[in-house]
């Protein structure tokens, strides 16, 4: 067997290796035989039967993809409940996030709720107060719709300066996935909305209680009451059995567990949205109510967690693009930290408020790279260098760090979190 | 509803959406409901219930429910919040953003502890119980003096002294202007240096990838994960197969997990807001090195108080019943069953 790693193809090293000592190996059944051991050796898996149907009932990843797993960051939390992991970027293609490795941001814990039992509640300013079951739910007019989830937090860690080395890290708190589910404007007018009710207080059946006010205009806009993602039900640490999709706004909104749903004429002003999810400027003032995700980008590939392994020649950059505003039409990639700047090809659906892929094909020398990205949504806005963020929000902000992203790569392909003047 | 109708009726569907025929889906809500789950607070005042409570009081239930994560003076221990001081710091490297110097408005305190404190037994307490401590919150935080009485009476007289620093999202007026400008593509720096490296900040976790600086080859960091994510009860039970019943011990992990946001078990446990956990089954009470227990437990374990399965029986029931003056605010576990299945999952971790 020759040297390889998990999922990828050898090097040309490993490979000349692998031959050498295959050919030692062989001598005796083959002697003349040059080549690969996968090729010229019977593999058992070629040669034995496999395991049949319903082993797994539940299909899971293969044994080789083991450590493609959401990670957490202990340090950034009193303890594991009311805390985050991070979706494994560097390992994903395309643009829909498996349901397994949406990043899971808690605030008491998973609520485990049996659909029965559960019960979405409708009061304050309607005509008529209504309770709706998950089976009243199924009954109103469904939608589908690929979204991402940012947490507004995503990146947060980067304000004053490169901290974490990973992309998982750096960007994972997010994930893009398709909802099923109906719209949230069907419920209300179900209830029928009294002409003073300008807000909508969306409340969460776990134990923090969780709690956000939404503007009505976007609550009748765009808001979906999901209960698939990806086809199948919500996952329990996503929500299960209903959750709010609140498209392009900040994670946190998008209230999981959705129980009830209050019409009011102002604001609550409750916690997630005074004490945390303020953005705190450099002059101590505070911005409140900052809904919308800006656009961003990162390089996926080559990263901190995906080092280049194949040497020299033909090398494939990608990554993600999103804005909470949009749509991404057009992403530019740098290799020269910024100097100068090529547009990336982007490839897969082109949907509003969805993550977007790109591809930027190069035939890398071997030298060192300053790789960065630099998304363009449908509003004309471009994502900004952290620097330029910076100079207008300080380095308190906490949330909605949506600054380009730099990664070092050397000359051996290995690739690192920096920041370049 | 048509297009038609949405073109003429948009404006006003903004507003309300009454006017639209309903599918006749759900039923209504009746009153008690309605109260039973309606009990957000907002600025206004709407939601407050009627009564009050004082700051002396506050301070009794705060010691008892709240100082183990949010220390005595509210000041917060390890990575808790801190909820009180920090004024004069928002401005500075290390903001500490508490109720005094941060949250704009009383009513998010009151509807906060209502809601989702103490943390792991939300809704537990009165409103007479949420005015004392939020009086307690406005003394810790040297906005009232130690005679005030708050309630449902008094609660909107309360500013808060940063409410007037929060204003709303204008990033649409400071940053699009800026953040639209044509994209340079070429020469956009004459020298590119770089300024800052995570990896000297090194804070990044290890099976994630710290150990990278080897060489381009293998993502050796990678392949450590799966051996650091295995469940640590199973190397410990090895140890001791013979006195357990694993599929006790299995169970018991399971239900274990509502004691992990205060306690720690395994290798390199550490004490957090509870004590570390080896070794306890059998152990004496009060007695876990570096923790600071209550006065009540480190008495009990002078006393000889010894955790055998009985006495932990006893205490996982109903702590604070077992032991008034302990730190452990936990409501404690109903089920027996269950209870013998966390002592039996505790008995698979050794000193």
């Amino acid at each position: 067997m020759i040297d390889q790693f998990k999922g990828m193809k050898p090097s040309r090293r490993a490979f000349l290796r692998g031959a050498a000592a295959t050919g030692v190996a062989a001598v005796g059944t083959k002697a003349a035989a040059e080549g690969e051991a996968a090729i010229l050796e019977k593999q058992p898996w070629s040669q034995f039967l496999g395991k049949g149907v319903d082993e797994a009932p539940y299909g899971m990843p293969s044994a080789f993809e083991a450590d493609v797993t959401r990670k957490t960051v202990p340090w950034l939390t009193a303890e594991s409940i009311s805390s985050i992991n991070f979706t494994p970027l560097h390992e994903l293609d395309g643009i829909i996030t498996p349901n397994g490795l949406c990043f899971e941001r808690h605030h008491g814990g998973t609520a485990e709720i049996d659909p029965a039992e559960h019960r979405i509640m409708i009061n304050g300013l309607v005509d008529r107060e209504l309770v709706f079951t998950m089976e009243d739910l199924m009954r109103f007019p469904r939608e589908n719709h690929v979204y991402f989830l940012e947490c507004a937090a995503n990146s947060g860690m980067e304000w004053r300066g490169a901290q974490l080395n990973g992309c998982q890290f750096t960007h994972g708190m997010i994930h893009n996935v398709m909802y099923t589910g109906v719209p949230l404007r069907l419920l209300l007018e179900e209830a029928g909305v009294k002409t003073e009710g300008k807000w909508l207080l969306a409340e969460g059946a776990d134990a923090a209680g969780m709690t956000r006010s939404i503007p009505m205009e976007k609550a009748l806009d765009d808001c979906l009451v999901a209960f698939k993602m990806n086809g199948e039900a919500l996952r329990p640490e996503q929500g299960y059995p209903v959750r709010l999709v609140v498209p392009g706004w900040e994670g946190n909104m998008w209230i999981k567990w959705l129980r009830r749903l209050e019409v009011g004429d102002q604001p609550w002003h409750h916690r997630e949205e005074t004490s945390k999810y303020t953005d705190l400027l450099g002059d101590g003032q505070a911005r409140r109510f900052t809904w919308e995700m800006d656009a961003k980008s990162v390089i996926t590939s080559p990263s901190p967690q995906k080092p280049i392994t194949h040497g020299k020649g033909p090398l494939v950059i990608t990554g993600v693009a999103w804005s909470g505003r949009g749509m991404i039409p057009r992403v530019d990639v740098s290799i020269d930290g910024g100097a100068t700047w090529a547009e990336a090809r982007m490839s897969g659906p082109s949907m509003d408020k969805s993550m977007h892929r790109f591809y930027y094909q190069i035939d890398w020398d071997g030298s060192p790279l300053l790789l960065q990205s630099r998304a363009h949504d449908s509003t004309g806005y471009v994502q900004p260098t952290k620097n330029q963020l910076r100079e207008v929000r300080g380095l308190n902000s906490i949330y909605h760090n949506n600054g380009i992203q730099t990664w070092a790569v050397n000359s051996d392909g290995v690739a690192e979190n920096v920041e370049v003047s | 509803m048509s297009k038609f109708l949405k073109v003429i009726a948009g404006a006003a569907l903004l507003s309300a959406t009454s006017a639209h025929a309903e599918m006749g889906l759900g039923r209504e809500a009746t009153p008690e409901e309605v109260a039973a789950w309606d009990i957000d607070i907002r600025p206004d005042g709407m939601g407050l219930p009627v009564g009050s409570g004082d700051v002396y009081t506050g301070e009794e239930l705060w010691l008892e429910n709240c100082s183990v994560c949010h220390g005595d003076f509210a000041e917060g221990t390890g990575r808790w919040p801190v909820l009180a001081g920090g004024f004069g710091t928002l401005e500075g490297d290390r903001p500490v953003k508490t109720v005094g110097s941060y949250w704009p408005y009383l009513s998010t305190v009151y509807d906060y502890i209502y809601r989702a404190m103490p943390f792991g037994n939300a809704q537990s307490l009165s409103h007479d119980d949420v005015y004392a401590l939020t009086a307690y919150l406005l003394y810790s935080n040297d906005l009232v003096d130690d005679e005030f009485e708050l309630s449902n009476e008094n609660f909107t007289d309360v500013e808060m002294p940063n409410a007037p620093n929060f204003f709303m999202d204008d990033r649409m007026e400071t940053e699009f202007p800026l953040f639209t400008v044509e994209a340079c593509m070429e020469g956009c720096k004459d020298n590119v240096e770089i300024t800052a490296r995570a990896a000297v900040i090194d804070v990044t976790p290890d099976a994630a990838g710290g150990d990278l600086e080897g060489g381009g080859e293998a993502p050796a960091a990678a392949e450590e994960a799966p051996a650091e994510e295995a469940p640590v009860v199973e190397e410990a039970v090895v140890e001791e197969p013979a006195a357990l019943d694993m599929a006790l011990v299995a169970e018991g992990e399971k239900n274990f997990r509502q004691c992990k946001s205060c306690h720690q078990v395994g290798e390199g446990a550490k004490n957090r807001t509870g004590p570390v956990l080896n070794g306890i089954v059998g152990a004496t009470a009060g007695m876990v090195d570096g923790f600071r227990y209550s006065g009540d437990m480190a008495d009990a374990g002078a006393g000889g108080l010894v955790w055998t399965p009985e006495e932990l029986t006893a205490f996982l029931a109903d702590p604070k019943g077992y032991m008034s003056g302990t730190k452990m605010t936990f409501r404690g576990v109903r089920d027996e069953e269950d209870i013998a299945g966390i002592i039996e999952y505790l008995k698979s971790f050794a000193e």
